[in-house]
């Protein structure tokens, strides 16, 4: 099967709507299929790899611990905008260590986080075969 | 009057909507993706000043769920459901800015 590059751009936070834990259904279905995958996290998507939710006093789901799953299904390129970190008061000091192992490296762990700022985003979008926002 | 905000101030006008017609005695509550507005950011001047006066609460649970506990603008009152029950009973109508 073609493969093409995916992008989903991540742009509310986790809770107050169905689209992130929707997005991140979306996203394991398309590296179920070998797709060539990345994610961005830019204005309130940010939210939703914060280190340290915890969803026990809403009665719902914390989902953010699936994004530790990525890695192993060779999403390894989260891109996370650093004017809405900055925006927000948030460095990547305050997001989920997510990480990978990189097989052409002796599995080295590496992380799959990196802070871009939105001109580089926007390079690396036009470079996607699809982009699909929610 | 007691004011719930729902919505993320990055994200929607609704507590600008809400600040703009608060009378000196009313309260806001932050609920669900409001509580984005209790963390210390870029918005935090906005409630800066009520928050100062004792007149901005956030909910816990909501607060706890999106990992900003140890990230709060100053002077945040956090409340749990019962909390939200009382600010109910002791400020008569409330508004929904949905």
């Amino acid at each position: 099967m073609a493969t093409k590059k995916f992008m989903y751009l991540n742009r509310r936070s986790s809770f107050g709507t169905v689209y992130a834990i929707e997005s991140l259904e979306v996203v394991l279905i398309a590296a179920a299929f070998e797709q060539d995958v990345s994610l961005a996290f830019i204005d309130d998507g940010v939210y939703q790899i914060v280190e340290g939710q915890n969803a026990d006093g809403i009665g719902m789901k914390n989902f953010s611990k699936t994004f530790h799953a990525l890695g192993d299904y060779d999403i390894n390129k989260l891109y996370v905008s650093a004017e809405s970190l900055e925006e927000r008061g948030l460095n990547v000091d305050d997001l989920m260590p997510l990480a990978y192992e990189d097989e052409d490296d002796d599995w080295a762990e590496k992380p799959s986080i990196k802070v871009v700022s939105n001109a580089q985003l926007s390079k690396i979008m036009s470079e996607q075969d699809v982009c699909l926002s929610f | 009057m007691l004011h719930t905000v729902n919505k993320s101030s990055f994200e929607r006008n609704s507590l600008k909507s809400c600040l703009n017609t608060i009378d000196n005695t009313s309260v806001i509550l932050l609920i669900e993706d409001g509580v984005i507005s209790a963390a210390k950011n870029t918005n935090s001047p906005m409630i800066a000043d009520l928050a100062a006066q004792g007149r901005v609460y956030a909910l816990q649970g909501d607060v706890e769920a999106r990992g900003i506990s140890s990230k709060l603008a100053d002077n945040i009152k956090l409340v749990d459901y019962a909390g939200f029950v009382d600010l109910v009973v002791e400020h008569g109508t409330t508004v929904s800015w949905v």
